[in-house]
């Protein structure tokens, strides 16, 4: 395997930093999990999780790796994350529709609104 | 190399909150989903620890399993479909 120091220093800062915004916009992702207050917000913060932070993170480990064969590896493992993560939350939302969960602006309920909403023709006041 | 250390503290902290989400989650639905990120949390883990412990071949095992888990959600989607279309109209088998 080509030494892990291909081109020195500049190579290893470069992917560090990707690395670390990779790993940044997967937590920043992961969060957005448990904020959203619907389902389909999180596939929101699940498409971010999924396609910027693994694609950063894959893609500086494979700066890293030099050109070898580790690198042609982790280039395709990012391409079909990139295809994988829209098919897979496209199935699940449908699968959600079908199954009759409703989106949230649908049902006119504000989120984290205690009592069930008269309608959508309500003005917002202050949202929280 | 410090960044990917930093890297693998990020995503087991991703993981602990993908985990709360999978328990509370309210739907079947929202449980799926943070399944199938919590398969993508440990493709992560796999490379970068293959990355320092100087194992090239742990990004094999990485792409095995985004295949795996890529199916594994479509099939407890169809699982969940055919559950759920004894109450939902036989509209789009």
């Amino acid at each position: 395997m080509a030494g892990f120091e291909w081109g020195g220093m500049a190579i290893q800062i470069l992917s560090g930093l990707l690395i670390f915004a990779g790993a940044g916009f997967f937590v920043i992702g992961a969060f957005g999990f448990l904020r959203m207050p619907d389902l389909f917000t999180r596939i929101h913060a699940a498409s971010l999780a999924d396609t910027t932070g693994m694609a950063l993170v894959l893609l500086g480990l494979a700066l890293l790796a030099g050109p070898s064969f580790a690198a042609a590896k982790l280039i395709c493992l990012v391409l079909f994350l990139l295809f994988m993560g829209p098919a897979a939350t496209h199935a699940l939302a449908a699968a959600a529709l079908a199954s009759g969960l409703k989106p949230l602006h649908e049902t006119g309920e504000k989120p984290g609104a205690k009592h069930k909403g008269s309608g959508a023709a309500k003005t917002r006041k202050g949202r929280r | 190399m410090i960044a990917i250390y930093a890297a693998l503290v990020a995503v087991l902290v991703a993981i602990m909150m993908l985990i709360a989400r999978a328990l509370a989650g309210p739907t079947i639905f929202d449980r799926l989903l943070a399944v199938n990120t919590i398969g993508n949390a440990a493709i992560l883990i796999v490379a970068l620890y293959g990355f320092v412990g100087g194992r090239p071949d742990f990004i094999d095992l990485g792409l095995t399993y985004a295949l795996l888990n890529y199916v594994g959600t479509f099939a407890v989607l169809k699982f969940f479909r055919a559950g759920a279309l004894g109450a939902a109209t036989e509209e789009n088998s």
